[in-house]
């Protein structure tokens, strides 16, 4: 047949879309307008006259904001093509971000949240108007609670880091309940748990002890018990950590810390493995939190909006921010009696939209639902790592020969010994093939660092296909490496020059900054 | 009925068959063995206690729709609540720019295969820029009251001082968050207000200002709706000691009012919430910090920075993350506070905002509020035994009525109100209790002069 189209080439031939888009004020038309806004009445005007005369000289803006002037389907337009340029899990197979759980956010979620019955709620509007609302987050709360064995939840944090915060100013409130706020100024964490808990201990006051790894990638025991004393205020740790490895000596850590008097927090930011499996109140956790937009699936909006849930045991509890959501056996309620709270995380009481879709995500699963979740989770991260370790010059280091459960961090050092190419051009070069490639949180404690975390919503071709794009990869990085040390080549902008980003005569946050520096350095 | 389908619809590798291909390709008779690492005693060995599932998306649909069906909106009342979350048309194209699944489900990409982001959020920037007049403004905050709390720790660390004076007339929920947040080194004074206008009290301001001072904070328009009419006197006494003076503004208002900028501050903040999203129950809430282009401000962000570069390709923008070392993310605990996830999306939406509104849109929809609102606080006022407190000063949106001459509280007038389908104000009683039985009513542009005249009408007959 002479019309035969043919194969498909191994890998996707991607190109991502590059509209070469200007900057948007360079897209204005003067005197063009993208939305009207509703004229005042003539009785108003009349009746109140020039208000912006009542105001002061120097209160009175002089020159109008420099806006773009653009109709509507330009500003449209030149969104839509943004949008293009960037990668959502709709687009991706987005095993790359790992620690940042990339699953499936179920369209008929984002569709539920849309609606006005949600969209257009006051936060202070008279609770029996409100009903609906504050009963999802009250079952929310329930479910939240059997899935953690805590005993309460707020779902007051923004998000997860927010969540840390939080679980930290209990932690702070709950010593000082106790007279002991001066001398237990001194939090542990681990340093393959997320910075955040090191920088919101800190920000909170306290000094921060970080545990390294032992030989076999687990936490150090011994280095907790030399760090335990009556000057510990908490363990803030995450299990399994950004390794993937399960730590089974984890009721051990809360028990020393505990014997110290010291309190145990755990950053469930890596719970996508273990829903159903093991809970955090069983390990003997005081405190815990979920971070929703990852675990329970509400989308992750380039950064937030996000949802953080903290969860506590009866003790903590008082601390809780307010208010908390309570329901009477006939009516749901806010309470903002609570004498004990440490008062106000963010305004009003969570990021209601994400509440909502995370619990639709677990209503639609169920408890096999979630096990379910996990055990393929698990099972995609450990048939993916089977695959990655087979690409020459990759390696996973601890623990070997053990399985990990939700996530692993590689290394690339072997290859890039072998061939120069780092971890970082790796990841550029995994652009041109339409994924994402993340490789650490800082600093990089394993060296040429890749992590990836093959959630539940990605299907075996969906693995085999991203291992096929890495070991593509591996073998240029062998046999002519300039191919992957000057990637991205198919991309939506080519390699950047960074120098700008810390040089504070050049770096430009804004458009008018960057024309005031182009302008001096000209002039 | 099981609860278990043969597979599920959002977890592809539940099919049984590709399960089991899996499991022999990585060597594993069960899941369980996968668990090897997780301690027996620690295992759960019942399944979740959890309600029977809606498998369906069909069932789904209907128990969440049965569920928001009882609530009743912002829209089918008549709002003039207010008071940090605010009733401002979204328009169209907002929602459908940040509904685009690219930027919905997208998260901490990388500058090439997130150029999109990249570019959405230096934009971002950028306008707000415009509208604050300050050459650098952050990716976006978990809300106003986060960005509030972290320009003033900003403040501190610029100066190296450790004590703070704030308005008094800031709301009680962001005056906690502030006072929690500043807790471990940083003293929180409260500065009275003049009981006529409003104002701070200068005087009182003057008396407190010390060479300890990090920060004079107040707000513009402030939490209580009138101008700070005298804020450049404000911003000059904080900087007699070597204090910044820290603002904290509503941006719909800048079309109108003067940038804080232009009468001395030296950090500014704020909620975008007005910039394009929808009240949420709380949920469309992000924050602001803005500063002049000096290495002293920027270094003391935690928020990462979008900056603009060039590429290998001329004519083509790059972006990238300015002064990265500063951030949590680089050096955890040694890092400027934290960051971490917060509210980007919330960010390119309040840009689509501003590039649709554009200079002329941000000038009327500031001049028509402040028209409607003084519409109403004038109307407000002519009801027998209700005042309008601190009417002499200029108000933006928001304004306090107080019921202290009906006899009634503002618990029986709300609830009067909400008979009639309307949600009054904001009850003050128990935040400012010497301003009596007074309500905080919000007016924006969304707001007809017959929804204000209902309102009127409304009042008249409750406060009988």
């Amino acid at each position: 047949m002479s019309n035969s189209i043919g194969q498909k080439p191994a890998l996707r031939r991607f190109h991502q879309a590059s509209w070469d888009e200007p900057v948007i004020f360079e897209l204005s038309q003067p005197g063009q307008r993208g939305i009207l806004v509703p004229a005042v009445e003539d009785e108003i005007r009349n009746e109140v006259g020039d208000v912006a005369a009542t105001l002061p000289e120097h209160m009175r803006r002089k020159t109008p904001p420099r806006l773009p002037e653009m109709s509507q389907i330009h500003v449209l337009r030149h969104y839509a093509r943004l949008s293009q340029e960037n990668l959502g899990v709709d687009l991706n197979i987005d095993v790359g971000q790992g620690t940042c759980t990339m699953k499936y956010s179920p369209k008929v979620n984002d569709q539920l949240a849309r609606s006005p019955k949600l969209t257009e709620l006051h936060p202070l509007q008279d609770e029996s108007t409100a009903q609906g609302i504050l009963e999802v987050m009250y079952r929310l709360e329930q479910l939240l609670k059997e899935i953690s064995g805590m005993d309460r939840f707020t779902l007051q944090p923004g998000a997860g880091s927010a969540a840390i915060y939080t679980n930290v100013a209990m932690i702070r409130a709950y010593h000082a309940s106790r007279g002991e706020a001066g001398r237990r100024d001194e939090v542990i964490t681990t340093i393959f748990s997320h910075p955040s808990n090191a920088a919101c201990a800190k920000t909170a006051g306290y000094k921060i002890i970080t545990l390294y790894p032992d030989d076999d990638g687990y936490p150090d025991l011994n280095a907790l018990k030399a760090a335990v004393s009556d000057r510990t205020a908490a363990l803030l740790i995450t299990n399994p950590e950004d390794t993937g490895i399960f730590n089974p000596k984890i009721e051990e850590f809360v028990k020393v810390v505990h014997a110290a008097g010291g309190l145990c927090s755990y950053d469930q930011a890596n719970a996508n493995g273990v829903l159903g499996i093991t809970r955090a109140r069983d390990v003997g956790f005081d405190l815990c939190h979920f971070n929703l937009h990852k675990t329970f699936s509400t989308p992750h909006g380039c950064g937030g909006p996000a949802a953080g849930a903290s969860g506590v045991t009866h003790a903590l509890a008082p601390f809780l921010p307010k208010p908390t959501v309570e329901f009477d056996g006939q009516k749901y309620y806010l309470d903002d009696n609570r004498p004990e709270s440490i008062g106000k995380i963010r305004p009003f009481y969570g990021v209601a939209q994400n509440l909502l879709k995370a619990y639709a995500w677990i209503m639609s699963l169920g408890a096999e639902g979630l096990r379910e979740v996990a055990e393929i989770a698990v099972l995609n991260n450990n048939y993916l790592m089977k695959k990655v370790l087979e690409i020459r010059g990759a390696s996973a280091p601890y623990a070997r020969g053990k399985r990990r459960i939700e996530q692993v961090r590689y290394s690339w050092e072997q290859l890039s010994n072998d061939t120069g190419v780092h971890s970082e051009e790796i990841g550029h070069r995994v652009a041109d093939f339409g994924t994402h490639y993340w490789l650490s949180h800082h600093p990089y404690v394993v060296p040429e660092p890749m992590t990836l975390e093959p959630t539940e919503s990605y299907s075996k071709a969906d693995l085999d296909e991203y291992a096929a794009i890495l070991k593509h990869i591996a073998e240029e990085a062998y046999a002519d490496p300039e191919i992957v040390k000057s990637a991205p080549h198919n991309s939506t902008v080519h390699h950047i020059h960074h120098e700008p980003f810390d040089d504070p005569q050049e770096w430009a946050v804004t458009w008018r900054a960057y024309q005031r520096k182009l302008s001096d350095q000209s002039g | 009925m099981s609860h278990q389908p043969s597979v599920y619809p959002y977890i592809p590798n539940s099919a049984p068959s590709v399960k089991a291909e899996m499991l022999a390709a990585v060597g594993a008779a069960s899941v369980d063995e996968l668990y090897a690492d997780v301690p027996d005693r620690l295992r759960l060995k019942r399944r979740l206690n959890l309600p029977r599932p809606f498998l369906s998306e069909s069932e789904l649909v209907r128990h969440v729709e049965g569920l928001l069906a009882k609530n009743t909106t912002a829209r089918e009342h008549l709002n003039f609540l207010g008071a940090g979350c605010w009733q401002h048309h979204v328009p169209a194209v907002c929602d459908e720019i940040n509904s685009r699944g690219e930027f919905l489900t997208a998260y901490a990409g990388e500058p090439y295969e997130d150029h999109g982001r990249f570019q959405a959020l230096f934009e971002y920037e950028s306008m707000m820029g415009e509208l604050l007049n300050m050459d650098v403004v952050n990716v976006p905050t978990y809300d106003g009251f986060q960005a509030a709390a972290t320009a003033l720790r900003m403040a501190a660390r610029i100066t190296r001082r450790t004590h703070v004076l704030l308005v008094s007339t800031i709301s009680a929920d962001k005056l906690s968050k502030i006072r929690d947040y500043l807790k471990p080194d940083i003293t929180v004074e409260l500065v009275p207000y003049d009981r006529n206008f409003g104002l701070i009290d200068i005087g009182v301001l003057k008396a407190k200002v010390s060479d300890t001072t990090a920060a004079v904070y107040f707000e513009n328009p402030s939490y209580l709706g009138f101008v700070e009419t005298r804020a450049d006197e404000i911003a000059a006494i904080a900087h007699q000691c070597g204090a910044l003076c820290v603002v904290g503004v509503d941006p719909i208002s800048l079309g109108i009012l003067n940038p804080p900028i232009e009468y001395g501050a030296d950090i500014v903040c704020g909620d975008i919430q007005p910039l394009g999203m929808h009240m949420l129950f709380g949920g469309g809430h992000a924050g602001f910090i803005a500063t002049r282009d000096e290495e002293k401000f920027v270094m003391e962000f935690p928020s990462r920075l979008f900056g603009v570069a060039p590429t290998v390709v001329e004519g083509e923008y790059g972006f990238g993350d300015v002064a990265y070392e500063r951030t949590s993310f680089a050096h955890r605990e040694e890092g400027k506070e934290w960051v971490g996830t917060a509210a980007a999306l919330w960010g390119i939406t309040a840009g689509v905002y501003l590039a649709l509104m554009g200079p002329q849109g941000m000038i009327e929809i500031g001049e028509g509020i402040m028209q409607r609102a003084r519409y109403a606080m004038k109307k407000i006022a002519q009801i027998e035994g209700v005042k309008v407190l601190f009417e002499q000063s200029p108000h933006f949106k928001e304004f306090v009525v107080n019921f202290d001459g009906t006899g009634k509280t503002v618990a029986d007038i709300n609830r009067a109100l909400l008979a009639r389908h309307i949600f009054g104000g904001k009850d003050l009683s128990g935040e400012f209790p010497e301003l009596g039985q007074s309500a905080l009513y919000c007016v924006t542009e969304v707001h007809t002069q017959a929804d204000i005249d209902r309102l009127v009408s409304g009042l008249r007959e409750v406060v009988k």
